[in-house]
């Protein structure tokens, strides 16, 4: 179940722990218990990695390293995988499509599930092609376990539960669709991000059937870790800002902070645009008609009062594939940034907890001088583990910058080329 | 046309300005008067300059002057003053008869109806016209000399009574089907147009604001930066180029509003010759029945049922004395009418001969100015829909460097 270790950028302590007992340690973080079968396949695929890290120093400074790094050196095939770039599909080898969504009709309650087909040629998956049925709830677990798993990585937004601002019933085609929409693209983004991809919970979601994967879901951690990982979380926002905050990490906050307002407006001016075309189309409607009905009382100018007709309508027509083309791409890409903006801020409070918890107990030893040597063990395996949450949200964090900044530049190529042919028509 | 006044005449509606006076119920107002500027052409290709005279007039004062050539020449297409309120407007326009714009667009509609009376063949000959254009002072008594103020009076009556005409011309008939089609098509269109251009107006102000947020985005971005700020840049443009498209496309209505008021003058023409052709049946059946009334007393039978045939059975008859009176006084009438029903015939074909002949003028230029002023509407589409294509190309190289 434990990633963490796997991913090639941020290196292990090398204060001579194994990689297996720091797994261990990793899990306790979140207080959670894991069964130790999980643990010793963890082991293996760690050795390896252990071996080719040794030659890291502490210094992280010098070997921060982002899931682009050609420098780590290549081990078992199955670790190729893991330095895919975004924009590379030649290299991906994990295909989802969501679709077909189907509506479920039970003595409790009716809800709709959405097939889930997986193509892949990853040798840890038995078969190269799966396909299962899921719905909302199964994906809010797995988006549950890939947040208790990597506090400090980015996981890509699920589409929200209900939309209360269109009263869109919860079962309207066209918000089923949009949903499915992000759900295809939720599973995308996750199958692209390098650590997310090898999650154990993800690979189950792929691939069980729906019994496994109810039992699946029992064994996880229960309703009390996962609370008194809130309560935490709230005790340390009480705190405040966190002293040692790195002038980075700083830095990212303050980017987010403007960054969510923007994102938010462009959300809702995008909306708006997008209602004002809706009504010139309507209002487009009722004006070429008009002068169908003119040129009938016409003679001489009959001709030309049907051309500016059958001209009107094609601007509809136009109109019509402008909406279009601004409610396919536009505002679902705008959409998810905006919630990626609220996952972000809640990254960084994350890593600020876990920053505080280790600041705390540094605090707590400042005044226990006679214990010191006692505590050094647990706040060097703390600070470790704040810099490989520092690390890996880094890391994160530019790919997240760099996948935005495509996205964004498309979508907008995207909504300018459209304006282009409107124009052209 | 080659006596046309227009041909000899320069004449421009060149400036507006606010004043303020004594109105007719000595009431002080502000008001706007328009200067009328008139050179005459013919010294120029001397090489001279011919002096320019002027003189100022308010709107109320060019309403006279139609009201004086709508009652003066009824069989004449009279062409229609620009509004006298703001009418059609879409939100941004104001309604307010004292704004720039809108006293602009009046100056425009009230030249354009000068130089169209002056290019009229028959009203450019008007003398009233005439010293309307050079005469500053006591204009407003010489017209009202003319007495016509009592023939409008009686003619706005005529045109609102409802009355059944017992063999309408059919040419008539229809064209003033076609005037109410017309109406009723142009208003309708204007309506939806001004809606279109509020709508218009509405997807390119809020693209503004994507220059607004793109520009506070591009502060904290890297990369993205220079794009971002560049492509709000032209968002900018795109939402400030909407304005002068729509007032553009503010002259496109204000032509179109000159045939919706052209369609009522022709409702009018058609309704005068309906009063005449009424009158004209009313005429022939008082004659009619004089006649027969005559008949019956020169015979003594009694053809119809009348009352005074029933009052003589009951009271006794009338003295052949009072019955030649009766008879003389008849024929007196009778002669009368039948000169009335010659001449009011002869009107009736003159007028039916002329206004045909004004009705043809009138279709002629309407399908002329009509199909101009849609082409010149599609020009502006063109236009509009180019200026969009450079700044969404503009844009989507801003976009590209991001």
């Amino acid at each position: 179940m434990e990633e963490e270790g796997r991913v090639p950028g941020p290196p292990l302590p090398t204060g001579g722990e194994g990689p297996g007992i720091d797994s261990h340690l990793a899990a306790g973080i979140l207080g959670t218990a894991r069964g130790p079968p999980l643990a010793a396949a963890e082991v293996l695929a760690l050795d390896d990695e252990e071996d080719d890290l040794e030659v890291f120093s502490k210094d992280t400074s010098l070997t921060e390293v982002n899931s682009f790094s050609p420098s780590v050196p290549i081990s078992p095939s199955s670790m190729i995988n893991q330095y895919k770039f975004e924009d590379g599909p030649e290299l991906r080898d994990l295909f989802i499509t969501v679709d077909d969504p189907e509506s479920h009709v039970t003595a409790i309650e009716t809800f709709i599930t959405y097939r889930v087909v997986t193509k892949t040629t990853r040798g840890e998956f038995d078969s190269s092609e799966y396909e299962v049925r899921r719905r909302y709830q199964d994906f809010l677990w797995l988006k549950s376990k890939l947040e208790e798993a990597h506090p400090t990585l980015i996981i890509p937004p699920l589409p929200e539960k209900f939309i209360m601002k269109g009263m869109v019933e919860r079962f309207s085609d066209e918000f089923i669709e949009t949903r499915r929409k992000a759900l295809h693209k939720f599973l995308n983004r996750i199958a692209d991000h390098p650590t997310l991809t090898f999650n154990e919970d993800f690979k189950i979601f792929l691939t069980a059937q729906a019994w496994e994967l109810s039992s699946h879901k029992k064994q996880g951690p229960g309703l009390l870790s996962r609370m008194g990982q809130t309560v935490r979380a709230v005790a340390s926002s009480v705190r405040g800002a966190v002293k040692n905050r790195p002038e980075i990490f700083t830095e990212m906050n303050n980017y987010m902070e403007t960054f969510s307002q923007k994102i938010n407006l462009l959300d809702k001016i995008a909306h708006r645009i997008y209602k004002e075309e809706k009504d010139y189309f309507n209002e487009m409607k009722e004006y070429g008609p008009i002068h169908t009905l003119w040129s009938a009382s016409e003679e001489d100018i009959a001709d030309s009062l049907k051309g500016i007709a059958s001209c009107i309508e094609r601007c509809c027509r136009a109109t019509e594939k402008r909406m279009a083309g601004l409610s396919e791409h536009l505002l679902p890409i705008l959409h998810e940034y905006v919630l990626y903006s609220e996952i972000l801020m809640s990254v960084l409070k994350r890593r600020d907890q876990i920053q505080g918890e280790l600041d705390s107990k540094v605090d707590a030893i400042a005044n226990k001088k006679a214990e010191k040597y006692l505590f050094s063990e647990e706040i060097g395996k703390l600070e470790d583990k704040v810099e490989r949450a520092n690390n890996a949200l880094k890391a994160d964090w530019d790919r997240w910058k760099q996948n935005m900044q495509w996205d964004m530049r498309s979508t907008f190529t995207n909504v300018a080329e459209n304006n282009l042919h409107y124009y052209e028509e | 046309m080659e006596d046309c006044l227009a041909k000899k005449l320069e004449i421009t509606v060149s400036e507006a300005e606010k004043r303020t006076g004594r109105n007719a119920v000595n009431i002080q107002e502000t008001y706007t008067a328009y200067l009328i500027e008139t050179r005459a052409v013919e010294s120029q290709s001397e090489g001279q300059c011919a002096p320019v005279e002027s003189l100022w007039r308010r709107y109320s004062e060019f309403e006279l002057l139609r009201n004086y050539l709508s009652v003066t020449y009824p069989h004449i297409v009279v062409p229609p003053l620009p509004e006298k309120r703001a009418d059609f407007v879409w939100h941004k326009l104001s309604a307010d008869n004292m704004d720039p714009d809108f006293v602009e667009r009046r100056r425009i509609g009230l030249e354009n109806f000068l130089l169209r009376v002056a290019s009229h063949p028959v009203l450019c000959q008007d003398k009233i016209f005439y010293a309307f254009l050079m005469q500053e002072g006591g204009w407003k008594e010489m017209v009202n000399e003319t007495g016509f103020q009592l023939k409008a009076d009686s003619r706005l009556k005529a045109l609102n009574a409802t009355f059944r005409v017992k063999n309408p011309d059919k040419r008539f008939t229809e064209l003033k089907h076609y005037s109410d089609e017309l109406q009723s098509v142009i208003s309708h269109l204007l309506r939806v147009r001004a809606r279109v251009a509020d709508r218009l107006y509405g997807v390119y102000k809020v693209h503004g604001n994507y220059g607004r947020v793109f520009s506070e985005w591009s502060a904290i971005e890297k990369e993205m930066g220079d794009g971002l700020q560049s492509a709000g840049h032209h968002m900018d443009v795109y939402a400030a180029s909407i304005d002068d498209i729509l007032e553009e496309e503010e002259h496109y209505a204000d032509q179109l509003k000159e045939y919706l008021f052209y369609a009522e003058a022709l409702r009018a023409v058609c309704r005068k010759h309906e009063l005449m052709q009424y009158d004209l049946e009313m005429a022939a059946q008082d004659l009619t029945s004089k006649k027969q009334q005559c008949e019956e007393l020169a015979t003594g039978t009694v053809r119809t049922f009348s009352l005074k045939g029933m009052t003589s059975k009951l009271f006794g008859q009338e003295t052949p004395e009072q019955r030649e009176a009766k008879i003389k006084v008849l024929e007196e009438q009778i002669q009368e009418g039948e000169e009335q029903l010659k001449s009011k015939n002869l009107e009736g074909r003159d007028f039916v001969k002329s206004a045909w002949a004004d009705i043809e003028r009138f279709k002629e230029q309407k399908n002329h100015d009509l199909k101009e002023a849609l082409i010149s509407y599609a020009v502006m589409q063109i236009s509009m829909c180019k200026k969009g294509i450079q700044v969404w190309t503009n844009a989507k190289e801003c976009f590209s460097k991001m």
